[in-house]
This record gives structure tokens, C-alpha cells and sequence, in this order.
């Protein structure tokens, strides 16, 4: 079956959407992700949607989903590369996702993602 | 009424050609002289044209009917004329002049002709009544048509002209909002602000309302969007320009702004983009 590939790098997983996406396809990689996130005690999870092209409802929301499980299980989520024309078209639907972390592109997408996981740590410490 | 050759009126152009054009320019001259655009010159030139295009195209279809094929001479030249005179700024009657002044001189001519037998000057005559409505009733749809497209073309460019988006510096954006916002008009503008930061990279951008004149919640919620679309794909929107009246307004309405950065002045939203950005600015000392 058709899946999306996850990669690890140190802390963080990679995930690149290089295919359209699919109802079924947008189900098997919450499943892969959220079950890589615990195996690999991932701190951050980056998602690179820059070359998909169409979106609909339901995929918007499984990013949406997406991130907001990561955050359970203590990832920071973040999107980037999002095309105008698809950014266009969450918002006419409705879905800003208001959650999730945005970038422009893979480069700022992992900066923000390292100041994010310091500010994190910086809380725990404060949190102790 | 059948559909009969007007053989009569075929007749009547030919052998009159000369003194329909003489009292065709004339009648139209005296009615177009107090415009002053247009020269006799030029009158006389397309008169001539036009007649024997009429006069071929009444001897092949023999009927009114000016849609048919037979009819593409003078229609050609009708909307080239009305095109031509919708752009140089003529009014409607003006334009629909150039066919109806021409039933004077025809019947004059007709009733010339024929002479007392009235059944047949009168039926003659509604033909060509008939015939000349038609052309200049073409000739004033063609005239809306061409008014309609300048009127249209404006409107585009009017679009273009006033959704510049302008880089300030590294990273940052503008965008100086004029006129009012509607909905076309505010997908145009998320358009070339989402394009723009795909090509500039640039991860902050200022949206400046100085110019829109008012703001009612259709408005802010068109502004909402532009910005929630930056957001999606990573660049952070800053509101400025806002005027007192307007932020009287936006409380009155109860629209919400909180979660959008609003400053009052370009300049002040330019210094928060160049402080987020991590730049600065200092003033040096002249020496």
C-alpha cells in the first residue's frame, strides 16, 4: 500500500507529501506518525506540504489533527511551504488552523522548531 | 408583411446615388456641426462607403432581415463605425444618427419616383422604415457593446493599478490598501500578497488601510482572511493606517482584531517587522 515516508533527523521527523493526498492515505500517516512520534520519542515533527496542490475539508482537518495529537504527545508541529492557492482555500473553508505552527520554508520551518523546543524546555525547567 | 425584394429602394439608390449622399452628409452635418468632432471631410468618406454596401447587400437578400449573411458588408462596417465613435466619446444619438438621417433624402427620393400611387409609396416606405430601424437599432447595441467593454477594461486595470505589494526591506512587506475593499477585489489582493511572499520569502507583511475609506465587518472579515491565508503558509500580518474613526467603528461592530497585530502608522508597524526580523535601526551621528 501507498504510504508516505517518515524520516528521523536527531530529535525531529520529517515528513515530505510529494503525491496528492487521499482520505485513506491522510488516515495511514496520522497512524505512522503518531506511532513514530512515541517510538522514536520525537520532539518536533516537520511537515512539508509545498508540493501538494489541491486540499479539501477533510485533509485540512487531518493536519489540523495531526499537529494537535503530535501536541499530546509533546511534539511541536510544524507546516510548512503551503501554496497561496491551497492557504486560499483553507481559509474560504473555514479551517485557519488556528494550532498549528507555520512556515515558509524548510530552512525557517526548523529554526522555528529549535526556538520552540528551547522556549519549551525553558518552561519545564520553570515548571519544576 | 412578406418578405418581398425591395427592388424599388435598389433602384432608387442607384440611380440617385449622388443626391442621397449630398443630402445624407448634409442632414447629418447640420445635426453632428455643434459637436465640432467631426470634419465634413471625413463625414463624406464613410457615407460613400456605406451606401453602395447597403445598396449590394438589399440587391442579394432582398429582405430586411439584416442578420443574414447577405448583411455582413454594412454590419461590418455599422460596428466599426459605432466602436470607433463609443470611444471617441459620442452620445448614443449621435452615433445612431449616421443611419436614421438617411430616411429623409430615401423617401424624398422614393416619393419622387412613385409618385401618387400611394399604396405602393406607403408600403415602400414602411420597408425601408423597417430596414433603417433595424441598422441604426444595430448600430446602438454595438455602441453599448464597445462603452461596455472600455467600461469593463477600466475596471481591470483599476484593479491591477491599486494592489501594489512593495518590499520594504529583507523579509518584510507592504501592502498599501486603496479604495474599497470588496470581495474581487480582496482575492486579488490576497493573490498577489501570498504570490509575493512565496517569491520574496519574506516572513512579515504589513497591510496598510490608510487609504480604504471605511471598514464594515464585511471588510474586517475580508481582511481576516488575507490574513489567516498569510498565517497558513507562514508569514505574520501586521494591520496599520488605522484611523480613529475607524477604530471607533471596528469596536462599535464588534468585529475582533485581537488576534491580528494592529498598529496606528506604517511607520510604527515597520519598526515591530524590524525588530521581529531581528534588524535595527540606529540614527548615526553626522559629522
Amino acid at each position: 500500500m501507498e504510504r508516505i515516508p517518515i524520516l528521523k533527523m536527531n530529535e525531529f521527523l520529517l515528513v515530505s507529501i510529494q503525491v496528492d493526498m487521499h482520505d485513506r492515505l491522510a488516515m495511514t500517516l496520522q497512524d505512522d506518525l503518531t506511532e513514530r512520534i512515541v517510538r522514536d520519542r520525537a520532539r518536533g515533527v516537520l511537515i512539508d506540504i509545498s508540493s501538494l496542490e489541491v486540499v479539501d475539508s477533510f485533509i485540512g482537518r487531518m493536519i489540523g489533527n495531526i499537529a494537535a495529537m503530535a501536541r499530546v504527545l509533546d511534539a511541536e508541529t510544524v507546516v510548512v511551504g503551503m501554496r497561496p492557492a491551497v492557504a486560499i482555500t483553507l481559509v474560504e473553508l473555514g479551517l485557519s488552523l488556528d494550532g498549528v505552527r507555520t512556515s515558509l520554508n524548510v530552512d525557517k520551518g526548523m529554526e522555528l522548531l529549535r526556538t520552540a523546543l528551547a522556549n519549551g524546555d525553558g518552561h519545564h525547567d520553570d515548571d519544576r | 408583411m412578406g418578405t418581398r425584394p425591395s427592388s424599388r429602394l435598389v433602384d432608387v439608390i442607384r440611380k440617385h446615388e449622388s443626391g442621397i449622399l449630398a443630402d445624407w452628409v448634409k442632414t447629418q452635418f447640420s445635426i453632428l456641426k455643434s459637436t465640432e468632432r467631426l470634419s465634413e471631410s471625413a463625414l463624406r468618406a464613410d457615407c460613400e462607403r456605406f451606401l453602395p454596401l447597403l445598396r449590394a447587400a438589399l440587391q442579394a437578400s432582398g429582405d430586411e432581415d439584416i442578420m443574414t449573411p447577405a448583411w455582413d458588408g454594412p454590419r461590418d462596417m455599422l460596428s466599426e463605425l459605432s466602436r470607433l465613435r463609443a470611444k471617441a466619446g459620442y452620445t448614443p444619438s449621435e452615433t445612431a444618427v449616421f443611419v436614421m438621417s438617411l430616411k429623409q433624402p430615401l423617401f424624398e427620393r422614393l416619393r419622387g419616383e412613385i409618385g401618387r400611387d400611394a399604396d405602393t409609396l406607403a408600403d415602400e416606405v414602411w420597408h425601408t422604415t423597417l430596414l433603417l430601424d433595424r441598422l441604426a437599432l444595430f448600430t446602438t447595441e454595438v455602441y453599448q457593446k464597445g462603452r461596455d467593454e472600455i467600461i469593463l477594461r477600466q475596471q481591470e486595470e483599476m484593479l491591477e493599478l491599486s494592489t501594489p505589494v512593495v518590499q520594504l526591506w529583507d523579509g518584510i512587506l507592504a501592502l498599501p490598501l486603496i479604495g474599497t475593499l470588496d470581495s474581487a477585489r480582496t482575492q486579488v489582493v490576497m493573490e498577489n500578497l501570498l504570490q509575493r511572499i512565496v517569491e520574496t520569502g519574506a516572513g512579515i507583511a504589513i497591510i496598510d488601510i490608510t487609504g480604504v475609506p471605511t471598514v464594515d465587518t464585511l471588510v474586517a472579515q475580508h481582511l481576516l482572511k488575507t490574513v489567516a491565508a498569510a498565517r497558513l503558509m507562514g508569514a505574520d500580518c501586521i494591520i496599520s493606517g488605522i484611523r480613529p474613526q475607524i477604530a471607533q467603528t471596528i469596536v462599535h461592530l464588534g468585529v475582533e482584531l485581537s488576534t491580528v497585530v494592529t498598529k496606528a502608522t506604517l511607520a510604527d508597524a515597520f519598526a515591530i517587522a524590524l525588530r521581529k526580523t531581528g534588524a535595527s535601526l540606529a540614527r548615526g551621528s553626522k559629522s
